[in-house]
């Protein structure tokens, strides 16, 4: 890869922004840029993905962006999320654009709440990588949760797992949101037996804690090709992006793969990531792994390669992702902890912590792998890339 | 409280081009799926192309409407009025090697299994139209 993240930015993370999704793009996007040492006006290239609000148009006439070369959507949700540096990298590969912002706007709670049991009339929403949708709909399976948890459940038959182990995960990652202010559980953890008490939403896989949190806010990052991004303060390296979505597979709705108990969204991205590349799951330093639900974490880890299957419970309970584990893992608190900007959150933490500014440092971090399921990256401190 | 519905409330299906014919099926009482008509292989849900051999011919095939449970989940919250919670969302794997997402009737949450061998109903929605779900069968009844 010959591109790198030259800036972040971001919005506070709240239940309630109260102002437009525009805005708290262009906010997200204008501390992004600030932070590149570059100017709103450079910016010729943006990059978001399904299912954002923001019109592209209005974006622009905000930014006051003078000629915009090349823009673009990943689809499948924040299962596209860090596709958007895949799309960039690509972009600048081409010559298409020389400054891309990517960004996610959302009012996951105050607008339309992500998690609500709403009927849509429509097959699908136009992009998005969804089209089973219409074949659960009728039944009463309209929540990302009732979607997600039918695999789940699977994986706990196959697999030995329960939703204690799932547990564990969560108070480990709501330890990390104690100690992370802009973490919507910042100075809130909790233990096992808090975890076990909270209510079922989709039984036995999920109780209402090991749910991500609906959340406003927004974030962005900066790219530009990596022969240039010297030049700016703080340059983290694009090692490797990868997208890989599979023959009857989705995200959310993904009910048709044959065995459901594995994510084979993202072995086929690990491969991408990892053997095609060269680089070493041993060379993670730290990991950050999309936790809409505290399952998809542990069969994202079975499945990218850093445990085998069945072995993410023990992998989890022996502490491997805690800030003395071998793979420190959603160190903002994650999803679950911090909040839900639809997974581009936890880009940012991965670019904070290879620039050792990380509330939760984990030391001398020079690597860092960021996945939400068949999307991923792997990005490096500028010393750490060959 | 028990809510006594006068009529159904479950949503209709969305009706697709390529869905119409199964939905159509389905509101007559039958369980069918495409079988191409070049390698006669079963797929669902519908598609307009074969994805084995790429004909554009099918049939419908009526289905034995038996199967097995693959997954489930007891869902409780959030609640759409449209549902009676928990309700019992579930992959069911058919005899002829399709899976469906539907719901489990004629059972308790609690007696819920794995691998249990259910049949389909019908189960009727707004518009005059129905789904398939399904109940226990057999010794699992």
């Amino acid at each position: 890869m010959t591109a790198a993240i030259v800036g972040i930015g971001q919005t506070e993370y709240s239940k309630s922004a109260g102002r437009s999704e525009t805005l708290l793009a262009g906010e997200a996007i204008l501390a992004a840029v600030a932070d590149a040492g570059l100017k709103p006006e450079q910016v010729d290239g943006i990059v978001s993905y399904t299912i954002d609000p923001v019109e592209e148009t209005e974006l622009v006439r905000a930014l006051g962006a003078r000629e915009i070369g090349w823009s673009s959507r990943v689809p499948y949700g924040g299962g596209g999320s860090q596709g958007v540096l895949l799309h960039a990298a690509a972009a600048l590969a081409v010559g298409a654009a020389d400054v891309v912002v990517a960004y996610r706007a959302i009012k996951a709670r105050s607008g339309s709440r992500f998690g609500a049991a709403q009927l849509s009339g429509r097959p699908t929403s136009a992009h998005s990588g969804s089209t089973a949708m219409q074949w659960s709909n009728p039944f009463g399976v309209i929540t990302p949760a009732s979607w997600m948890s039918l695999n789940a459940v699977r994986y706990m038959h196959a697999s030995g797992a329960t939703n204690e182990d799932f547990g564990r995960a969560v108070v480990q990652l709501r330890a990390y949101a104690a100690t992370n202010p802009a973490a919507h559980f910042y100075g809130r953890p909790i233990t096992l037996e808090d975890h076990q008490a909270s209510r079922w939403i989709a039984e036995p896989a999920i109780r209402l804690f090991d749910c991500c949190q609906e959340t406003d806010g927004a974030a962005a990052l900066v790219i530009t090709r990596a022969d240039r991004a010297g030049d700016t303060p703080a340059p983290v390296a694009i090692a490797a992006a990868a997208g890989a979505g599979l023959f009857e597979e989705e995200i959310g709705s993904n009910h048709y793969r044959p065995d459901l108990a594995v994510m084979d969204g993202s072995v086929a991205l690990a491969k991408r990531l990892f053997d095609a590349t060269g680089i070493a799951r041993d060379d993670v330093d730290v990991a950050l792994v999309y936790d809409a639900f505290s399952p998809i974490l542990l069969m994202q880890l079975e499945a990218l390669g850093f445990c085998g299957f069945g072995e993410a419970k023990d992998f989890v309970a022996d502490g491997h992702l805690g800030p003395e584990g071998s793979l420190p893992c959603n160190t903002n608190g994650g999803l679950i902890g911090e909040g839900y900007i639809h997974g581009l959150n936890l880009t940012l933490e991965a670019v904070r912590q290879l620039r050792g500014t990380a509330v939760n440092q984990v030391p001398d971090a020079r690597t860092a792998l960021v996945t939400a399921s068949r999307t991923g990256v792997v990005l490096q401190h500028p010393d750490a890339a060959p | 409280m028990t809510v006594i519905r006068l009529s159904a409330t479950r949503p209709a299906p969305v009706v697709t081009d390529d869905s119409e014919a199964f939905w159509t099926a389905v509101s007559d009482g039958r369980l069918v799926a495409q079988r191409c008509s070049g390698c006669r292989r079963f797929r669902h849900p519908p598609r307009p192309i074969c994805p084995y051999c790429h004909s554009l011919e099918h049939e419908l095939f009526d289905l034995a409407g038996t199967g097995t449970v693959y997954s489930y989940a007891i869902l409780h919250h959030p609640q759409n009025p449209a549902f009676d919670y928990p309700l019992i969302a579930a992959l069911v794997d058919l005899d002829e090697g399709l899976r469906v997402v539907t719901n489990l009737v004629e059972i308790d949450p609690s007696e819920v299994r794995i691998g249990m061998e259910v049949e389909v109903v019908f189960a009727p929605t707004v518009d005059d139209m129905a789904v398939p779900v399904f109940r226990p069968v057999g010794d699992d009844r």
